[in-house]
């Protein structure tokens, strides 16, 4: 399969949005997007995680047998999870505080096993490295834009900077768990009706 | 034997897997759409979780405590939960065969469900020394049961109603489990 670099990237940041599109990876997207911090932060590492385990997987999808193959890149990226678990760790210890529990659950998030099996198990190591970094940012902007609203309404915040001053009341329940499902649902409500529109537009001309 | 109480309680309820903790969501989200599937996929997950605990708490205090190596804990976990439903699945299929009827379907699925990497992983931070896991991952896993069939419930009712198109499906799903999160959080004062 020949596609344009860009095409690969592109398709992960909207077309294929593994959140948005896909639904794929919803634990850690409605966990840890209390602030914008952690969702950068949570976005990164998995991008790693997935641009490091497409990589690999890609290379060695000649020399794994068939029917082992998802115990094998189940393998692939717990390694590459332990590799940022440590770094995590010695580098940023409050990052790994706040993530806790979801940086090991990297494993088990579906976008990561999901494009091994979809994608870099088929591909050619560019194409694989490009769709990592694409899904992987995917990823890091759909966790941004739900912890931006979450940040602002539950904490009056941004990035920690009080917006607000000190009249505002923050919505507490946006940063806790009821707030992470209805953000969700209604962001996807929100561009389910956007891409409708626009469907709607090409179809009149 | 209180103290196994209030974890057993605290996991089933106040610090329920899927609506607090946000564990299991992607089977919570997808196997929800009719009570008996969920019914299935509940106590499949409920096997597996307390399986998995008394399993993986055995290989990280007798084999990577040992060894020096618990920064091994993700790998080896993942792959004791992979062979476990794996093993789960053969037995289940030549003992019980009705029973792997009814559950065949979900059991590959729990290997991505992460709320039993999670329980595991829970466990050993915690310090729960072996009972109090066992007790830890049924409670976990009879939580994320009665969240499920709850949620499926009120999924069969959703059915019926007129929901405007935008919110179809996914949308209308996660917006109901966030006023299901409210009502558990009524929960956090039993203990």
């Amino acid at each position: 399969m020949k596609t344009k670099p860009m095409a690969i990237l592109k398709n992960g940041l909207f077309n294929e949005n593994p959140t948005f599109r896909l639904v794929l990876g919803m634990c850690p997207t409605l966990a840890i997007t209390r602030n914008m911090f952690n969702g950068i932060g949570m976005g990164l590492a998995a991008t790693f995680v997935l641009v490091g385990s497409n990589s690999v997987i890609s290379l060695l999808r000649s020399f794994i047998p068939d029917k082992v193959r998802i115990p094998a890149y189940v393998v692939v990226i717990a390694a590459f999870v332990t590799i940022v678990q440590l770094l995590l760790k010695a580098y940023m210890p409050a990052l790994d505080d706040s993530l806790g529990l979801f940086i090991p659950l990297i494993v088990v998030n579906c976008i990561i096993l999901g494009r091994a099996e979809a994608f870099a198990g088929k591909n050619s190591l560019g194409a694989s490295f490009l769709d990592g970094v694409g899904m992987g940012l995917g990823f890091t902007g759909a966790l941004l834009l739900v912890s931006f609203f979450r940040e602002v309404l539950g904490n009056g915040s941004l990035f920690g900077f009080e917006l607000f001053g000190k009249g505002f009341e923050p919505v507490r329940m946006m940063i806790q768990p009821p707030g992470g499902f209805i953000t969700l649902g209604l962001l996807l409500g929100a561009i389910n009706k956007i891409s409708m529109f626009r469907k709607h537009r090409k179809g009149a001309h | 034997m209180e103290k196994l109480l209030l974890i057993l309680l605290g996991s089933i309820f106040v610090n329920n897997f899927v609506l607090s903790k946000f564990l299991g969501i992607c089977p919570f989200l997808g196997v929800s759409k009719k009570v008996e599937t969920a019914v299935g996929m509940g106590l499949a997950v409920t096997f597996v979780m307390a399986l998995a605990s008394v399993m993986s708490y055995l290989v990280h205090y007798f084999l990577l405590v040992p060894l020096k190596i618990e920064y091994m804990q993700t790998i080896a976990f993942i792959l004791v939960i992979a062979a476990l439903v794996q093993l789960v699945e053969m037995a289940l299929q030549k003992l019980v065969p009705s029973l792997y009827q009814a559950l065949g379907v979900y059991l590959p699925l729990i290997t991505t469900n992460c709320a039993v990497l999670g329980v595991a992983i829970i466990n050993i931070n915690e310090g729960y020394n072996l009972l109090e896991t066992l007790v830890n991952g049924i409670g976990g896993a009879v939580g994320f049961t009665v969240a499920i069939v709850l949620f499926a419930g009120i999924r069969e009712r959703l059915e019926m109603s007129a929901i405007p198109k935008p919110l179809e499906g996914f949308p209308i799903a996660l917006i109901s489990s966030g006023l299901m999160a409210i009502a558990f959080m009524g929960f956090a004062g039993i203990i």
